[in-house]
């Protein structure tokens, strides 16, 4: 594997990792990897560095919706073009183009499910390519970004073994 | 009650001691456990599971189910081992019980072992558990802790019956090429010894490729390989090995094995057929993990001061002590709270070692350095 894509590695289990210990795993010095890490970022590879958090614990207000949309496009309209407008919402929190029954799957969090479904009728609704909203609150996360937000195991090892 | 003298001139192992020790302290960061700190595959889980609840829970066959015989004979080809499901291996009871058959097989009362030192803490005691006598062959350090035809020579190994091994090596880390292992080779078929191969960190070799000695020319009709689900599948819990061997063998271990376990857990052999159909992903996920940790932790031990050779499989790092192993592995328990297993538990040419384990998360790995290098500048 290469050394840029174990630092990718390195990143995704702990964007934390301060860069002296990562240098020291991938057997490169400290000023190299701060040099791929410009790099990474300069490219835009890595967009940016956040925290995985288990809303449930932080604010039991806080609202995730799965937003399905279907689209009609005219002929001078593309999917990059409407894209662009629903991603500048701060409620939009992921965005894809999809394959299957509708077209686009929009991530909406807010601080309530009025304030959700407000901003779903109100701004996403009436945009004129969209022809229909379907919303799907989430009722409980089990997992994101690859981690699992229950039923963490404990190391019940024994604390020396052969 | 009399007891055996075989059973009670056994000595409890020396990591039963730093077990207690440990045990009775809070806050401790252990970097002496010698089994992964991931769990099985979840694949591997859900087969087992299944495998209950379709009420898979009686005996398979004594060698173990065919499928995953089969499976493991697919298995081995990337070692470019090559042994028949149906006479040639043989499903154990972890890799433990694999090489306590063998030396039943093959050991008579009064037959010498030899056994490279340091080593794996069984080897020793199941020698002697079939009637044979140990005899330590010392490694050093200055060789990487491969075994040497001169090692063997200086040790009189040419009188020994047979030899056990360990590459990828626990305690030391050590992996050996395929021209070390033909010097070991050549020593076995020159004074006709039997070798015994423990392979069970096989998949956890960090430059270059695992070679087994039984592909090395004449070795094959005179080794038996031993390997298992521990280590590489995180599986250390639901005791699943193997053996490979030439028929004679597999055969006379099978007849041990068909008294005593009967057969190898039923459960964890649907576990083990789903790991080595579809596990190899997570195996080198984990193989990348350890790998990284393995390059931080000997960086960290020399920076410190302490010497520490590159050790290139397994999950251990075998460092010099500053001082008297055991006496330190002691020190930094009681003051640091970092559990440690001194080198000498694994034979006296484990002297003025320490065995440390980095199969251990990289927050408590940093945490436990941090605390190795405190008491180190404190001193």
């Amino acid at each position: 594997m290469d050394t840029k894509r174990e630092l990718v590695d390195l990143l995704l289990e702990d964007a934390r990792e301060d860069t002296e210990t990562m240098a020291r795993q991938l057997g490169r010095s400290q000023a190299e990897v701060e040099e791929m890490l410009d790099e990474l970022e300069a490219e835009g590879s890595i967009v940016g560095y956040q925290a995985v958090v288990d809303w449930s614990k932080v604010d039991e207000d806080h609202v995730t919706a799965e937003v399905e949309l279907n689209l009609e496009l005219d002929r001078d309209t593309t999917y990059a073009q409407v894209a662009r407008r629903i991603t500048k919402f701060d409620e939009v929190t992921a965005l894809h183009l999809v394959s299957g029954d509708y077209d686009f799957d929009v991530t909406v969090e807010a601080e309530s499910m009025r304030a959700v479904s407000m901003f779903v009728s109100e701004q996403i609704a009436p945009i004129p390519e969209v022809t229909q909203t379907v919303t799907h609150f989430v009722m409980k996360t089990y997992k994101n970004r690859g981690l699992e937000l229950t039923d963490r195991d404990d190391d019940d090892r024994l604390s020396v073994s052969p | 009650m009399k007891l055996s003298d075989r059973a009670a001139s056994t000595p409890p192992s020396g990591i039963r001691r730093f077990f207690e020790l440990a045990e009775e302290m809070d806050d401790v960061i252990s970097l002496g456990v010698g089994e992964p700190d991931f769990s099985a595959p979840w694949k591997a889980r859900a087969a087992a599971i299944h495998s209950l609840e379709r009420g898979r829970t009686s005996y398979t066959t004594n060698r173990g189910m065919y499928d995953l015989r089969a499976a493991i004979s697919e298995h081995v080809t990337r070692y470019d081992l090559d042994y028949g499901p149906d006479e040639e291996i043989l499903v154990t009871t972890g890799a433990s019980e694999a090489v306590d058959l063998a030396l039943r097989a093959v050991v008579d009362p009064g037959d010498t072992v030899a056994i490279q030192s340091p080593a794996y803490i069984s080897y020793g005691p199941g020698v002697r558990f079939s009637g044979g006598d140990p005899l330590p062959v010392s490694t050093r350090a200055e060789n990487d802790f491969v075994l040497t035809y001169d090692d063997l020579e200086r040790a009189g190994a040419a009188d020994a019956e047979a030899l056990m091994i360990c590459y990828p090596n626990n305690p030391t880390g050590a992996t050996a090429t395929a021209d070390e292992l033909a010097e070991i080779a050549t020593f076995a078929r020159e004074h006709d010894l039997t070798v015994l191969s423990d392979e069970i960190y096989a998949a956890l070799t960090y430059e270059g490729e695992h070679t087994s000695i039984a592909t090395l020319p004449d070795m094959r009709e005179r080794t038996v390989v031993f390997n298992g689900f521990s280590k590489a599948y995180a599986m250390t819990g639901l005791r699943l090995g193997y053996a490979l061997g030439p028929a004679e063998a597999i055969d006379a271990m099978n007849r041990i094995h068909q008294y005593t376990m009967l057969s190898a857990p039923t459960t964890a052999q649907y576990a083990a057929l789903e790991a080595l159909r579809s596990c190899d992903d997570d195996v080198a996920d984990m193989r990348n993990q350890y790998d990284r940790r393995r390059r931080f932790v000997i960086s960290r031990f020399r920076d410190m001061g302490l010497d520490c050779f590159e050790a290139t499989g397994a999950f251990y790092a075998f460092p010099e002590a500053p001082y008297d192993d055991e006496q330190f592995a002691e020190d930094l328990l009681h003051d640091q709270g970092v559990a440690l297993v001194p080198g000498r538990v694994f034979g006296e040419e484990g002297h003025g070692h320490l065995r440390v384990s980095y199969a251990t998360g990289m927050t408590a790995l940093k945490e436990a350095l941090n605390r190795i290098e405190a008491f180190l500048d404190a001193r």
